[in-house]
């Protein structure tokens, strides 16, 4: 289990790298693309172009600009920001991680609990009228993308019903910090959680009873009622754990990748200023520090997903650790 | 042969709606087994030898089965215990053994884990009582390096020694009735030798009754004492093991007895088969379901023919034909090339 673990981690640096590598090439060499034009500014004279470039190691050869980006971004941390001279891109960052964090760890908590009693409740109940009613349930969460639903969940809970008792405790919209104010925390992100993890209860609940009724088809499962044990046990430590395989999987992406910024729509719809309006924002002005600095962000969060999640699913199922 | 029976079933029926109809898997099937006794239940596949005994246990879960008749399992009728009732008896009294050892254990927890589990569910005891078991179990059922073994998972074990370590689990409570469906039929010729003889084996050393599914006749004369021939869900013919193979009653039986290959009598030119395929489940036909394969089918053969006792007490048998009228049609059935004039 060990050597697995290290061996992943290797693994892990080794695809961060390319990823940068990867990202550098896109946005700087990818030809109509010149950095020194954003930078510049509207009609600037050739010689104003050749002073920033140079000034910005952009004259140099290509390993050398990447090694350069590479120490701005990650020993000296003091890339700056194209269109918005003067903002370092690294602290900016740093602080609407928090925002992003807070949004995607509570939604996550949601989808997983409310998927997991779903999906169980739903393949239990096989056979009787409320297993389709979850399932036509999960379809529609899955069919309603977050923008418009967050813009429904906005317009009850901030216009058309705000006076009333149900939502009148619903604060504006935006962030309040954890340290803050802890209760205000809590408040302006109940309708963001809810809202972002409607999508994923209803593709979890969906994959999970689905893995459920298979793996009570399985020969082990026939055995484990031989066995004498009750039929919590055999749904609990025996089809459960066998379907959660797939589950995990899909909870590390999903998961690393809201955290990496893909919570986008999400903060942009409720104002929270977190990595993903980071992105948006600066998307919208191609401001490539910024990109190249989320981008890496984001896939760091990525990868580091996919690495948990290997190791759980090595621990989830014994025979992943030999391969 | 005397004495209470260990397991007595009456008149089991087993029945399964489908999108066609009504599948009935088993028709009426009756038989009891005394304490220590080894019976064979044989048939072809879908003859109802499995679902009988999975009902037996109560491990069909499907929604759409539907359940009739009495299984008496020292005295008290398993198909109307409660769930909780029932739980406490499988496993602990009643424990089975399936046909595919690859994927009969769990693959995610350890066999050892797998086999105190079970002591666990039965027995208020240590976990570390339970491993201590474990490996006496595995040393038990021949398992080499049981204590290092026992943390392994099933992926790390072969076929046949999955097999041992589902016979070490099913016999983790000392249980008074071993089901073994059809435990050989996924290994090769060598292991299922080595597993029948861990089986017989056993079943001295914990003094178990054994129920074992087969569609190998040679498998029978090895190891049963009593055997059941099973047809189209019905039961065709029950007996000693020296009955059955000696003075079999039902023309089925003599069918399978003509298609083995035998070492001991002079080379048929080809093997005897069974013609047609059997009836479907769905459509019985009227009367004797071996009546349209049977060579030896008469007017009497419209009727269901009962199960009784005829060419002995113990021996029973579905056919109309009356037992002096057999002998001759038999021997035609089962050895041809004794009859037959030398070509």
């Amino acid at each position: 289990m060990l050597t697995f673990i290290v061996r992943r981690g290797l693994w892990t640096v080794l695809v961060m790298f390319a990823i940068t590598v990867l990202v550098f090439v896109i946005f700087f060499k990818t030809p109509g693309i010149d950095p020194v034009r954003q930078i510049a500014g509207r009609n600037p004279s050739p010689l104003v172009l050749a002073e920033i470039r140079h000034q910005f190691g952009l004259d140099r050869p290509f390993p050398v600009q990447y090694a350069l980006m590479m120490k701005k971004l990650f020993i000296t941390r003091d890339l700056v920001s194209y269109s918005n001279q003067g903002t370092l891109v690294i602290p900016e960052i740093f602080a609407a991680a928090p925002a992003t964090l807070s949004l995607v760890f509570g939604a996550a908590i949601i989808w997983v609990v409310v998927a997991i009693a779903m999906g169980v409740g739903a393949a239990v109940l096989r056979g009787t009228v409320l297993d389709p009613l979850l399932m036509i349930l999960a379809l529609i969460g899955i069919s309603m993308p977050v923008f418009w639903l967050g813009q429904v969940a906005n317009l009850i809970t901030q216009s058309r019903f705000h006076d009333t008792f149900l939502f009148s405790w619903v604060p504006p919209l935006g962030y309040t910090s954890l340290t803050q104010n802890p209760v205000r925390w809590f408040e302006g992100l109940v309708i963001p959680w809810i809202v972002l993890s409607v999508l994923y209860i209803g593709l979890y609940a969906r994959v999970l009873r689905a893995n459920l009724i298979e793996v009570q088809n399985e020969d082990f499962i026939r055995t484990a009622r031989a066995k004498g044990l009750t039929e919590r046990r055999v749904l609990l430590r025996h089809t459960l754990r066998n379907s959660m395989i797939t589950f995990v999987s899909l909870f590390g992406l999903d998961f690393g990748v809201l955290v990496g910024g893909g919570a986008l729509l999400t903060e942009v719809v409720f104002g929270i200023h977190g990595v993903g309006f980071l992105t948006y924002q600066s998307l919208t002005n191609l401001d490539l520090p910024v990109i190249m600095a989320t981008v890496v962000y984001g896939a760091f969060f990525i990868v580091l997903a996919n690495t948990l999640v290997d190791i759980t699913y090595a621990w989830l199922d014994p025979r992943v650790r030999l391969a | 042969m005397t004495g209470e029976p260990l397991l007595a079933v009456r008149d089991l029926k087993v029945s399964f709606r489908t999108e066609d109809g009504l599948v009935k898997a088993v028709d009426g099937v009756s038989f009891t087994l005394s304490p220590g006794e080894t019976l064979g239940i044989v048939g072809e596949s879908g003859s109802g030898k499995s679902v009988t005994m999975m009902s037996v246990m109560r491990l069909i879960v499907d929604p759409n089965a539907r359940f009739e008749g009495e299984v008496f399992y020292k005295g008290r009728d398993l198909m109307k215990l409660s769930r909780e009732d029932m739980r406490e008896v499988r496993g602990s009294e009643l424990a089975m053994i399936f046909q595919d050892p690859m994927t009969s254990l769990n693959p995610v927890y350890r066999v050892g884990w797998q086999i105190a589990e079970q002591i666990r569910a039965h027995e208020r005891i240590s976990r570390r009582a339970a491993h201590a078991r474990a490996i006496e179990l595995l040393t038990a059922v021949g398992i080499p390096h049981p204590a290092e073994r026992v943390d392994d998972y099933p992926h790390q074990f072969s076929g046949g020694m999955r097999q041992r370590v589902m016979i070490a689990m099913a016999l983790s409570c000392s249980p008074d009735l071993l089901i073994a469906d059809e435990p050989t039929t996924a290994l090769d010729v060598t292991i299922q030798a080595q597993i029948l003889n861990l089986i017989k084996k056993l079943k001295e050393d914990f003094g178990s009754a054994v129920v074992l599914i087969t569609h190998d006749m040679g498998v029978v004369a090895d190891i049963a004492d009593r055997v059941a021939v099973m047809y189209a869900g019905r039961m065709v013919e029950q007996g000693s093991k020296q009955d059955l193979f000696y003075d079999p009653q039902h023309p089925y039986t003599w069918g399978l007895l003509g298609s083995i290959a035998r070492l001991d009598r002079p080379k048929p030119r080809r093997l005897t088969a069974i013609p047609g395929l059997p009836p479907s489940l769905l459509r019985l036909p009227e009367g004797c379901a071996f009546g349209d394969r049977c060579p030896q089918r008469f007017d009497a053969c419209a009727q269901v023919p009962e199960l009784t006792a005829k060419a002995g007490s113990d021996h029973l048998d579905a056919c109309h034909l009356a037992p002096g009228d057999k002998r001759e049609r038999r021997e035609r059935t089962i050895h041809p090339e004794l009859t037959e004039e030398p070509a």
